[in-house]
């Protein structure tokens, strides 16, 4: 596979993502076919990585969990990069657009690292021989992951929807920082994970099955980012059109 | 007209002003420094009274002490200024924000500084540990750590104070961030009192720096937006 078509295919996403928002006529169905497609693609994943690919040298079948595990980490690390992404657009220009899908790629984005680490704890078990252990990508990615439920928390704890937006703004700036420094800083104590691997170390059809588990994966990750961004824009709507509790009633006549 | 003051200068003021409200009730160094007190007497009993575990594992209980503490104290410091609208008083003079940021951070870093200087002898006491290794580097290394709590910390801290349920969201938003420094701090404090055979304390050093200076600019950029919604 070209190494320019991972890129073309998350450009497609973000003009997806970037359409629903832009345009009422795509709203109603280009998620449709989309959510379809990963379903084909799910269930064509489940004979692929079972079945179709080779186990592996060292790990054997237990190695198969790599085609749902790492996909499911990206889809979380590109959750909160486009909802960092988004904090930052907040801050420049105060728009309810960019704050609703700051908000649906968070709650996402922790759905996706939540079930991502999770398969790792388990995959670790067997393989490393413990649930848990210091490696920079888990720690890492947990410790993401905790900051985005403490983003969460604070979205929920806040009413006044300006503030919320605004303060949940900087903090998601203030934990997407960490991230690189939180992965130096566990790297220096001692690690297990097994070094990054690249195309060229792994067997053929176990990256091609890691990237249909990946494009399966992003198909997803593009409906519930848009499902739950309709969601937030119509608790928005919900809460502006609501009237002012105390407003003078008129005499019944 | 107002004549316009520099940035530093303002910064000084707000720090000023916070030591000066500190040092007359003296309310909140006191409450920190006992309450640090005995989480570090409750981590001497919780790990049983075997002297080499503690002092091997004294670095680590200095820092959680100093951390638990931070979250009460930088709780306090928006606190004081919701009173009275204090901090739309503050907001609305002729300065930057930004040099509310200054001050506040560089007022909590020094009483979380003072405070870990009170500790260093009772952690002789309880854990036994041996200061006399490199104290100036040691002394170095809680500064780094204070300002490296607080420099997040007042941006988290000022949007908390008016947040509902603040007493928890403060830790929940810090705690996170905090950890590359939670583990810098300790590990540097380690190789400051106990040999440091393979010279890691300046690498430690170099990322405890690292931390300050990006949390330090981060919320410089950043907490205008904070002081416009409080």
């Amino acid at each position: 596979m070209p190494s320019f078509i991972p890129l073309t295919l998350l450009a497609l996403v973000v003009a997806a993502i970037v359409a629903h928002l832009a345009s009422p006529k795509v709203r109603p169905w280009l998620w449709k076919p989309v959510a379809a497609l990963g379903a084909v693609m799910l269930v064509a994943l489940w004979y692929l990585g079972l079945f179709w690919a080779p186990p592996e040298q060292f790990m054997s079948d237990v190695g198969r969990i790599l085609y749902v595990h790492v996909p499911h980490v990206w889809m979380a690390l590109l959750a909160f990069t486009l909802n960092v992404g988004c904090a930052v657009a907040y801050l420049m220009k105060k728009s309810w657009v960019t704050d609703a899908l700051a908000e649906s790629a968070a709650e996402v984005g922790v759905y996706f690292g939540a079930v991502g680490v999770s398969m790792g704890s388990i995959w670790a078990r067997p393989t490393w021989g413990v649930w848990w252990d210091w490696d920079p990508r888990l720690i890492s990615t947990t410790v993401m992951l905790l900051a985005y439920v403490g983003y969460l928390a604070l979205r929920s704890f806040t009413e006044d929807p300006e503030r919320r937006a605004t303060w949940s703004a900087v903090s998601a700036i203030l934990s997407y920082v960490s991230l690189p420094i939180v992965w130096f800083s566990v790297r220096w104590w001692n690690s297990l994970h097994q070094v990054q691997s690249n195309p060229s170390t792994v067997d053929k059809p176990m990256v091609q099955v890691l990237r249909w588990g990946a494009v399966t994966m992003l198909c997803f990750l593009y409906v519930f980012i848009v499902k739950r961004y309709e969601i937030a824009r119509s608790r928005q709507t919900a809460a502006m059109e609501l009237p002012p509790l105390e407003a003078p009633r008129p005499e019944a006549a | 007209m107002t004549p316009k003051i520099s940035l530093l200068h303002a910064a000084w003021l707000v720090l000023k002003k916070d030591w000066q409200i500190e040092w007359r009730t003296r309310a909140r160094l006191t409450a920190i420094i006992f309450f640090s007190l005995s989480t570090l007497l409750l981590f001497s009993f919780a790990m049983g009274p075997d002297v080499n575990t503690l002092r091997a594992h004294a670095p680590g209980y200095l820092w959680l002490g100093l951390l638990f503490a931070s979250v009460l104290s930088l709780g306090e410091s928006f606190r004081i200024e919701s009173e009275n609208q204090a901090l739309t008083g503050l907001v609305l003079t002729p300065v930057e924000p930004r040099a509310i940021f200054v001050g506040k951070v560089f007022g909590n870093a020094s009483l979380l500084f003072g405070l870990s200087l009170v500790l260093l002898p009772v952690t002789v006491a309880l854990y036994d540990v041996e200061l006399s290794r490199d104290p100036l580097r040691l002394v170095l290394v809680l500064f780094l750590g204070s300002v490296g709590i607080s420099a997040p910390g007042t941006v988290y801290s000022a949007i908390a104070a008016n947040a509902r349920a603040r007493d928890v969201m403060l830790p929940l938003l810090l705690f996170p961030v905090l950890v590359p420094l939670l583990l810098a701090a300790v590990s540097a404090t380690r190789f400051t009192l106990q040999p440091d055979p393979q010279e890691q304390l300046g690498s430690w050093l170099k990322l405890l720096t690292a931390f300050d200076l990006i949390y330090l600019s981060v919320g410089f950029l950043v907490f205008p937006k904070v002081a416009e919604e409080d």
